[in-house]
């Protein structure tokens, strides 16, 4: 993946705004990988979670923001307990995917669910699913 | 001894057995869950970016019925536990966002409950040492995976126990004379609310969990959470119905395992009995009641 840093150095507006809506500071961060050791999704993640927070501090906003990482993160919090520098990533995470919410992505359409599953889920699934992933 | 009870809704609509085999078998013990007399859902998932205030209103609203019922409240779904944990755990530490929703909710004195699972009541009140006393069906010879999931360990600050190596499980089951395995997956994730959008990486998630317990000996799995329970019985479904696998893992709460052990019986408990529930194994270690009358007169 190309990435185009400018004389000035990466934008910072897009790191700053996740630092103001996670309230994590992202230069605690020094890419140990052991988020993305622990993290039980990341097999299925199309960018890694330490890819996650690099990409953030570089200004990548369109990758990380149409990343797939985002929804598949389920905030077990596996990445949280074993971070050194105690970054919490989930808040990251939720951040990202509130972002995404409010630029009109949508990735769980409601009404397209199937019948079987509204009444056959436990309703914490539901409420759960409904919380991060509809707008 | 009584206490506080928040059992939450999905312990009221589709899990009702582990709400009534809780009950039930904490009542053996001499406790009594008194429900709260006014509570609402407490939204399920922490809300875990700063902003969302209005993500602890519904918690905040449980903890400010518990606070009112003397200060304590149990919960036995890991969801609901964890929620109101860190809510509280916020709201004391967080004095902007407690003022807030304190107005908000019109109310003061929030963040001084205490949230205990109901796991933490039966070590810390009742004490393991006394559910051993109570046995009355021992489940010698009887291998159970204990599984955490995510929710009863983490963050450390809301954890019931060490969030890497945790006991409290296994000592619960050890009072029951069951055998506890030890099995790597005991605090992975089982897929969560991924149940809604991508079933496909759920099954792969929690048939991981459950090749993993079968691999180091497990008869039984059992769970304090009604979503892990979801997630891993349809997709233990899905995996013997897609890629013809013969072995079967039932999994059940650990309210039922424990009334079992407390003499209760399985209609009772709400313990199925067929290939997918506990039955079969049960039946095979003696541990079925028509197998072993009351009073033990097999």
């Amino acid at each position: 993946m190309k990435i185009t840093l400018g004389p000035a150095g990466p934008s910072q507006s897009f790191a700053r705004l996740v630092e103001s809506l996670s309230g994590e500071d992202l230069s605690k961060c020094y890419q140990c990988g052991n988020c993305t050791g622990g993290c039980p999704v990341s097999f299925a993640m199309d960018i890694a979670p330490s890819q996650v927070i690099r990409m953030v501090q570089l200004g990548q906003e369109e990758t990380v923001l149409r990343s797939n990482a985002i929804w598949r993160c389920v905030s077990c919090l596996q990445c949280y307990s074993r971070c050194p520098k105690c970054v919490d990533l989930s808040r990251i995470m939720e951040s990202l995917r509130r972002l995404s919410l409010r630029r009109g992505h949508e990735p769980v359409t409601v009404y397209a669910l199937p019948d079987e599953f509204i009444r056959r889920s436990p309703q914490m699934a539901l409420v759960a699913g409904f919380r991060k992933l509809v707008p | 001894m009584k206490i506080p009870y928040y059992p939450g809704c999905t312990l009221s609509t589709v899990a009702q057995d582990f709400d009534r085999s809780a009950r039930q078998s904490i009542r053996d013990l001499g406790v009594e869950l008194e429900e709260l007399s006014k509570w609402n859902c407490c939204g399920t998932s922490f809300p875990l970016t700063p902003e969302n205030v209005i993500g602890l209103a519904g918690p905040g609203n449980v903890l400010i019925q518990a606070k009112k019922a003397g200060g304590t409240v149990s919960t036995l779904c890991s969801f609901c536990y964890n929620t109101l944990r860190r809510t509280n755990n916020t709201l004391k530490s967080d004095a902007g966002r407690r003022d807030v929703l304190a107005s908000f909710l019109e109310t003061d004195g929030l963040g001084d409950v205490k949230v205990l699972h109901l796991l933490e009541v039966l070590r810390d009140q009742v004490g393991f040492a006394e559910v051993k006393a109570k046995v009355v069906r021992p489940l010698k010879g009887l291998k159970v995976a204990a599984y955490y999931g995510c929710m009863l360990l983490r963050p450390a600050d809301a954890a019931i126990d060490h969030p890497e190596s945790p006991k409290i499980f296994e000592d619960f089951l050890t009072a029951l004379g069951a055998t506890p395995v030890d099995w790597p997956n005991r605090g992975e994730c089982c897929g969560s609310h991924l149940a809604m959008s991508e079933t496909d990486l759920v099954k792969r998630l929690s048939g991981s969990i459950l090749s993993s317990a079968q691999a180091c000996g497990a008869d039984l799995l059992t769970t304090s959470c009604p979503l892990c329970w979801h997630n891993l019985v349809k997709s233990q479904e899905a995996i013997l119905r897609d890629e013809g696998k013969e072995t079967v893992l039932p999994v059940i709460y650990f309210t039922q395992i424990l009334g079992l052990a407390l003499g209760e019986g399985p209609e009772a408990l709400g313990i199925a009995d067929g290939v997918m529930g506990a039955g079969s194994v049960l039946k095979a270690k003696g541990l079925w009641p028509a197998a072993v009358p009351a009073g033990g007169k097999a």
